[in-house]
């Protein structure tokens, strides 16, 4: 029965590879052939041309978050508990809620120019999952067995998701205010909106997850005092986790108190977001300590 | 007061206030905290004696010049550093210099009432005018009510205040970071952790003899250990048939409180320690302790019982030493206890396949010579210095063999379980959990709440205008609906 469930999740997650990958080419088509070059040279942009391609984007992006939502909850099943064991099943998750991030903004802000690179992120996170940190599906060892895997890991994931996000905004900040300097905006430049809005996006991101990334570090210690014996041990992966806290916690104070904006503050941003990437990369891979599980 | 207290670099009470005013500074706090960030990480990437001390002495015995000097900067010891701890407490005394005259501030902002409206509104935000019918400001100070702003009614305008909660829960937020650190400061002075291993079967007294490493807290005694006895009744170890990844562990004890009347049965897991007053019981580890009998060439027993071996891989190959300094000449055995024993097909000795104890064997080396035990170097219990030994034979045995060799013999009797278990008294990390709860709600109190003001004036025109501080957005709407109501047309 188990082992079902396990091989349904896989083909769900193929399954949702394809899609995004489909995605990926939509969101890829809608930037190359929006561009028109008229008769007087100029390049110009006229998204009507591809207002159709866009729709089949986004609508590929919201199945294949449904099918990868539903390979998660399969590889749940398959194993009786939730599906944060190990770091194929971070990776999974960290990908579905990547996405969730960007679907649940892109109610709010037209962010479909952030597509073409949520997709391809997406695409890369679940091949280096099903190819690299592929683990048969197995109960958990005695420390994970816990409430509180569920509340923790939870909220960093979706933390994780959503600083990602705001990382990649931030980015696109730095990319379109240096084509600015040059005088030059290449096709996926000109789908930007001004700088003003990427700015105040990423600072709106990281403001509105920083709580929730504060409640993932204390759950953490909640759950490492009845585990571990101690809520707080300076191990590699706490270390990181605080140092990404510190590093967005000063974030938010220059963008606040200090009234930094622009480049300084995004340099800033993408300074913490990288901070929690090798957290996530370095310490699950190559780090010590008692975040090491199984494996991976 | 003369003329010189006046110039700061003459003055003593003038540098510290000029010291004061930059230590407290937002810029220097800003600092400070990148620079506790930073700080962190060599304790992340270099072993730390606190988690690692095994890795630590590796890096001694690979390159001691180095490495000395790497301990000269602290750099085995990041979170107790002189520069850690440096930075830390000079992060906190700029936050409660910062934090704490911006509390009395707020304290009377807050039951201020707004500032009278501006002379001149049409230099604000979100102007806008048009000619009044005389009920506006009727309507305004009912909607005001009703959506909680703070009013100050002054000759035919109104100023109206909301969102403090924002700097409320903004310094909430960081007195709740105060009391964080003060909880781990607590326990640092008045807490205790202990460690002890323990054989299945036996009996663990709380005294300070009973622990394999006992630390307390500075203001810790003795006599602040709790009296209790805890029988070791049964472990189970639960592993995966197809992984060999263990599933559960499950220890049942006996514990005998204080006045020693009752015997209660208690369980141990993993995620659930055992709480006795303050101090709470918490299961490490555990492993397979061999139970030898060693005789010597008359066949009187020199030494019987259990020894506990260390686990060197998943499937609990352990390796452990049977020292026995009453033989004369002194015995020691080099051995290595494997679960479910399997030939390493690579060669080499022998594996284990599986954590549990199908198939157990203890495999032995017996010294013979001195074990360095008077010497007065403390030495591991785990390992023999062998430097002043003969090896006077190598054997492989199943439980119940007997291993005879010049001068005596050794019978591999069987062998029982034991556990790691950590004895730790915390007073202080409610404290800090209190702090962390109280730290989040701030956090979004501060967030999520925007302080913005709204202002009308009421003549032949009607007049409004709104300001939203740290421009936070949103009040444009806000602006559109109050005109909206105002204008009567919902």
């Amino acid at each position: 029965m188990s082992r079902t469930w396990a091989f349904a999740s896989n083909y769900l997650i193929y399954s949702a590879m394809f899609v995004y990958t489909l995605s990926f080419f939509a969101h890829a088509i809608e930037t190359a052939w929006a561009v028109k070059v008229p008769t007087d040279t100029t390049k110009t942009l006229d998204y009507k041309r591809t207002e159709k391609v866009a729709r089949i984007a986004t609508a590929m992006m919201i199945l294949g978050f449904i099918l990868l939502f539903a390979g998660v909850i399969a590889r749940g099943i398959s194993s009786s508990r939730v599906p944060w064991g190990n770091m194929y099943e971070f990776s999974i998750t960290g990908a579905l809620a990547f996405t969730g991030a960007y679907l649940g903004a892109l109610r709010k802000y037209d962010l479909r120019w952030l597509g073409l690179l949520v997709s391809i992120s997406v695409l890369l996170t679940l091949g280096t999952a099903v190819a690299v940190l592929y683990r048969p599906s197995a109960p958990l060892v005695p420390a994970l067995k816990s409430t509180w895997l569920v509340i923790h890991v939870s909220a960093a994931i979706i933390s994780g998701g959503v600083f990602l996000l705001a990382n990649v905004i931030a980015a696109a900040y730095l990319y379109l205010d240096n084509m600015e300097a040059k005088g030059e905006r290449t096709a996926w430049a000109k789908r930007l909106p001004s700088l003003e809005v990427l700015d105040q996006l990423s600072y709106r991101l990281v403001a509105f997850v920083f709580p929730l990334w504060t409640f993932a570090v204390i759950a953490g210690a909640i759950w490492a005092e009845s585990a571990w014996g101690r809520y707080w041990g300076w191990d590699p992966k706490e270390t990181w986790a605080f140092i990404t806290w510190v590093a967005y916690a000063a974030y938010l104070h220059a963008r606040v108190t200090i009234g930094w904006r622009g480049r300084r503050a995004a340099w800033l941003c993408l300074f913490a977001g990288s901070t929690f990437l090798f957290n996530y990369v370095y310490v699950n891979i190559w780090g010590t300590g008692k975040h090491t599980y199984s494996g991976l | 007061m003369s003329q010189q207290t006046e110039l700061p670099e003459l003055d003593s009470v003038g540098v510290l206030r000029y010291a004061w005013r930059q230590l407290t500074s937002m810029r220097t706090a800003l600092i400070l905290l990148l620079m506790l960030g930073v700080a962190a990480i060599p304790g992340s990437l270099i072993p730390q004696r606190t988690q690692n001390p095994i890795q630590v002495s590796q890096y001694f015995k690979d390159s001691p010049a180095l490495a000395k000097w790497m301990d000269r900067f602290s750099l085995f010891d990041v979170y107790g550093s002189p520069w850690f701890s440096a930075i830390y407490i000079l992060l906190f005394i700029s936050l409660i210099g910062c934090v704490l005259p911006r509390t009395i501030e707020h304290f009377h902002a807050a039951r201020a009432l707004p500032p009278a409206t501006p002379k001149n509104l049409s230099r604000m935000e979100h102007h806008s005018t048009w000619a009044a019918n005389g009920t506006e400001l009727d309507v305004a100070r009912a909607w005001f009510k009703t959506h909680r702003f703070r009013i100050l009614e002054k000759d035919g305008s109104i100023s109206a205040e909301k969102g403090f909660t924002r700097e409320t829960g903004n310094l909430f937020f960081h007195l709740a970071l105060i009391l964080v650190l003060l909880g781990i400061s607590f326990s640092s002075l008045f807490g205790m952790r202990g460690e002890a291993i323990i054989n299945v079967g036996e009996r663990f007294v709380n005294t300070p003899t009973s622990y394999d490493t006992l630390t307390y807290g500075k203001l810790y005694k003795d006599s602040n250990l709790p009296s209790f006895m805890l029988t070791a009744d049964k472990f189970v170890a639960q592993y995966n048939i197809e992984t060999s990844s263990p599933e559960d562990y499950t220890l049942n004890v006996s514990l005998l409180r204080d006045d020693f009347s009752v015997v209660e049965k208690k369980v141990i897991k993993v995620n659930s320690p055992l709480t006795i007053g303050s101090t709470r019981i918490y299961l490490q580890a555990n492993g397979y302790s061999p139970v030898v009998t060693v005789r010597d060439s008359k066949g009187d027993v020199a030494f019987q019982g259990p020894v506990p071996f260390l686990p060197q891989d998943s499937n609990l190959r352990s390796i452990g030493a049977i020292k026995v300094p009453d033989a004369d000449p002194q015995i020691g055995f080099v051995g290595s206890f494997v679960p479910t024993y399997v030939r390493d097909p690579n060669g080499g000795g022998a594996q284990s396949a599986f954590p549990k104890a199908l198939d157990p064997r203890l495999l032995l080396s017996a010294w013979l010579g001195d074990l360095g035990l008077d010497s007065g170097i403390p030495q591991s219990v785990y390992r023999i210095d062998t430097s002043a030994m003969q090896q006077i034979g190598l054997k492989t045995l199943k439980p119940g063999e007997t291993f005879t060799y010049e001068g005596g013999s050794i019978t591999f009797e069987g062998y029982i379980q034991w556990v790691n278990l950590n004895f730790v008294a915390d007073p202080g990390k409610k404290f800090a959990l209190l702090g962390g709860i109280v730290a989040i709600l701030g956090l979004l109190a501060s967030l999520f709440t925007r302080r913005r003001r709204i202002w009308i004036r009421v003549g032949s025109e009607v007049e409004v205008a709104g300001l939203a501080k740290n421009a936070a957005p949103g009040l444009e709407i806000e602006m559109e609906q109050f005109i909206r109501v105002l204008k009567g047309d919902k």
